[in-house]
């Protein structure tokens, strides 16, 4: 098992391969769809994202009534959407790398190999380990976009991901679908 | 006449059982079930498969976390996905079975359900692209009614995720480039191409509810309304079930693994039926479910209270 804490650093990000079980403890910015369409649009971010993780996960945030917030609900959501913009982000705002599920295609792989950043896979649906890893929202950007779909500052403490697409061009989900397609062939 | 007078005012006190609030109360105690507690048949399969991963690889670690959270939201009693998926509501009834007013109450528990948290706000109009917010809307949630022999009312519920439908598949017989012809030999050859194409991305280990036949819609439904079979029956049809066997043990060879991870367990199981078809189609319809597996079920009594569990 290995660690990444805050702050993040892009040297930590080289030392991460595909496979490798790690757990984040630090800070993390969802964004998903609107998020990166706007950027990809031309918006600047609204906080400095140099040596920042992204994740994408439209959490569901309760709203206390002394104003502050609680994640109940926090998995990753499905991130090959974001296959066409997400370069673009490692490219121009110095990112570390960024944590969903199901893996991205190869503009993303060349961008993590181009910019030094990893794609990290968390567990699908497991929205209660997760939630409970979620220490505090201490922040919220972008709010007009809607909840799941706004900025949230979240601090994490042990957030579990698997590396599967690494800095020097490795992807798991590609290997393991030319390994299972071959078996495939073998089987049918 | 004292005792007479007993028997009516016990009468009248006995009359304003509100029977209509049980079945309000049952559904929304059907749907906190259905969220929150994998049914027992899941949680075996979840286990098997996580004993069957080789220690300290990421599929190991991908079960642990799922079998973690498993436990903790039925602790919780919290949505074990945040995603809820699609609301499919099972309802099997006598003849003379009022249907809209049982859709009328089922939606208020829909409603309840969801401002008490145990669904998430999932429903959205596909023109405007507004969330409904309260899982009611055109379709949803998504009601079949089914008569039965029965006097009373069975309700099953499914929780159907979103990501798992999204690598389901229907596939038209013969299919030339996987070279499935149409038997059963090229109905295992489609099922096994769907699993490899879906990868992990159904949040795998997933299950697979199998239709053979029928058209492009009833064979979604019937490969659907396999997964509320139970994880240990048995196929009444030998070939079938000699098929289900071989999926799953086939499945689990491809390498895919938890999460696409890599890893042992790829498949949790299979459930193939079959409808008819016309001479001029062939199709096969399937349906995959992710492991986070929520199906559940009751019987009610005549004042529609729970008397029994389904699952
Ligand atoms: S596919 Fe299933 S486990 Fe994955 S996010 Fe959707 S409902 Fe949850």
């Amino acid at each position: 098992m290995k660690r990444l804490d805050y702050p993040f650093k892009k040297e930590d990000v080289k030392d991460l391969k595909v496979g490798d079980m790690v757990l984040i403890s630090g800070k993390m910015y969802t964004g998903r769809d609107a998020v990166h369409h706007r950027i990809h649009t031309g918006t600047k971010p609204p906080i400095d994202l140099t040596n920042q993780i992204i994740y994408h996960c439209g959490p569901v945030v309760l709203e206390h009534k002394d104003g502050s917030f609680e994640v109940t609900a926090a998995g990753p959501t499905t991130s090959i959407r974001e296959e066409p913009y997400q370069w673009e982000v490692m490219r121009d705002y110095g990112i570390i790398g960024v944590i969903g599920k199901g893996g991205m295609g190869p503009k993303t792989l060349k961008g993590c190999q181009d910019y030094g950043c990893v794609y990290m896979h968390a567990i699908g649906g497991a929205a209660q380990v997760l939630a409970e890893r979620i220490k505090s929202v201490d922040n919220v950007y972008w709010r007009d976009l809607g909840s799941p779909e706004a900025i949230w500052e979240l601090t994490v403490e042990d957030f579990p991901v698997v590396i599967t697409m690494d800095s020097h061009g490795n992807s798991l989900h590609k290997e393991i679908d030319e390994i299972s397609n071959k078996k495939l062939q073998e089987l049918l | 006449m004292a005792k007479k007078k007993k028997a009516t005012k016990k009468f009248t006190k006995s009359k304003p059982e509100n029977t209509d609030k049980n079945l309000h109360d049952s559904i929304l105690e059907l749907l906190r079930i259905t969220s929150t507690v994998l049914p027992d048949d899941i949680q075996e399969v979840v286990l098997d498969a996580l004993h069957r991963e080789q220690k300290d690889t990421s599929a190991q670690y991908a079960m642990q976390i799922i079998d973690k959270n498993i436990k903790l939201a039925e602790t919780k009693s919290q949505p074990i996905c945040q995603d809820t998926g699609t609301i499919v509501i099972k309802v099997y009834h006598p003849p003379g079975f009022f249907q809209l007013k049982f859709r009328k109450i089922c939606e208020k528990a829909v409603v309840k359900a969801t401002k008490l948290g145990y669904l998430r706000q999932n429903s959205v109009d596909s023109l405007t692209g507004k969330n409904d917010t309260m899982n009611v809307g055109n379709g949803h949630p998504q009601f079949h009614f089914i008569e039965h022999k029965k006097k009373g009312i069975d309700i099953k519920c499914m929780l159907k995720g979103g990501g798992c439908e999204n690598v389901g598949a229907q596939y038209a017989l013969p299919n030339t480039p996987l070279e499935a012809g149409r038997d059963l030999a090229g109905v295992r050859k489609v099922i096994l191409d769907a699993i490899q194409k879906a990868q992990g991305r159904g949040c795998g280990p997933g299950t697979l509810g199998v239709c053979i036949g029928g058209d492009r819609g009833t064979g979604h439904i019937h490969a659907k309304d396999q997964l509320l079979r139970l994880m240990t029956d048995t196929n009444p049809i030998k070939e079938l079930d000699d098929l289900e066997k071989d999926i799953v043990k086939t499945a689990n060879k491809l390498g895919i693994g938890p999460m696409g991870f890599g890893g042992k367990t790829t498949l949790l199981g299979c459930k193939i039926s079959h409808l008819n078809r016309l001479p001029a189609s062939y199709y096969v319809s399937i349906s995959y479910m992710c492991w986070a597996f929520r199906r559940q079920g009751v019987s009610l009594k005549t004042n529609n209270t729970i008397s029994k569990w389904l699952y």
